[in-house]
């Protein structure tokens, strides 16, 4: 998937994904991509609460040997 | 989104592990867009206690309690394996490992992301600790009329 910014939280543990992730995309301008990496299993979970809560629109997780590419548009 | 949700936290623990938690919850939130205020009451004063210095307060039995209550994030235990200090150092030793941040750098971020500290006068008062005992981060110094105003308000409210 096509990213405008990518955000690496590789090695960080729940809550730093996402309050990076929050930071992170208001830099961004509506309808951007952000890709955040990320090796914490949690962030499968707590990625599309965040985006249910936040109204952001998670458009996929790829996995791949334990670690996960996140993609959020910016709502 | 609709108006903006809020979460009350009381602290009332000064247990480093239950402060950790706390402020996670509060970074958590705070992320998602939410108005985070954190009450420190009792022993939860000691998480907002300033590390450096000595407390000043009036009277023996306060400046004991003082002496032997210090406070600040830096002298916090554990609630279990503490074990003289060894069982914290090991596991803030542990959090380091995996790039945790320490219960300071979680103060200064969840403050730089708008959360509100409001520390409690009636505990300050029978303990004996003024304003000067804490850090700059602390917004106000406030009552239960205080928490209970914002609590009535929010969807979540955590006693910690």
């Amino acid at each position: 998937m096509k990213a405008d910014e990518t955000l690496d939280c590789i090695g960080l543990y729940c809550p730093m994904p996402i309050a990076h992730t929050a930071n992170k995309l208001k830099e961004l301008e509506k309808g951007q991509v952000l890709e955040v990496l990320a090796d914490d299993e949690g962030i499968k979970e707590d990625m599309p609460a965040w985006c249910t809560v936040t109204g952001n629109e998670l458009l996929g997780i790829e996995e791949e040997a334990g670690q996960y590419k996140v993609y959020v548009r910016k709502s | 989104m609709a108006d903006k949700e809020s979460v009350t936290l009381i602290v009332f623990s000064g247990d480093l592990d239950k402060a950790l938690s706390a402020f996670n919850i509060a970074i958590g939130a705070a992320s998602m867009g939410m108005e985070v205020s954190m009450f420190f009451t009792f022993w939860g004063l000691n998480v907002i206690k300033r590390n450096e210095g000595s407390i000043r307060s009036k009277g023996i039995m306060r400046r004991m309690l003082n002496f032997m209550n210090r406070g600040g994030s830096k002298r916090l235990h554990l609630s279990k394996f503490h074990m003289l200090g060894m069982g914290t150092w090991m596991m803030k030793r542990l959090m380091k490992d995996v790039n945790s941040p320490q219960l300071e750098e979680l103060i200064v971020m969840a403050k730089g992301m708008g959360v509100k500290f409001i520390a409690c006068t009636t505990s300050m008062g029978i303990m004996g600790i003024g304003k000067e005992a804490f850090i700059p981060e602390v917004d106000s110094f406030a009552g239960v009329a205080t928490y209970l105003a914002q609590a009535r308000e929010s969807k979540i409210n955590l006693f910690i």
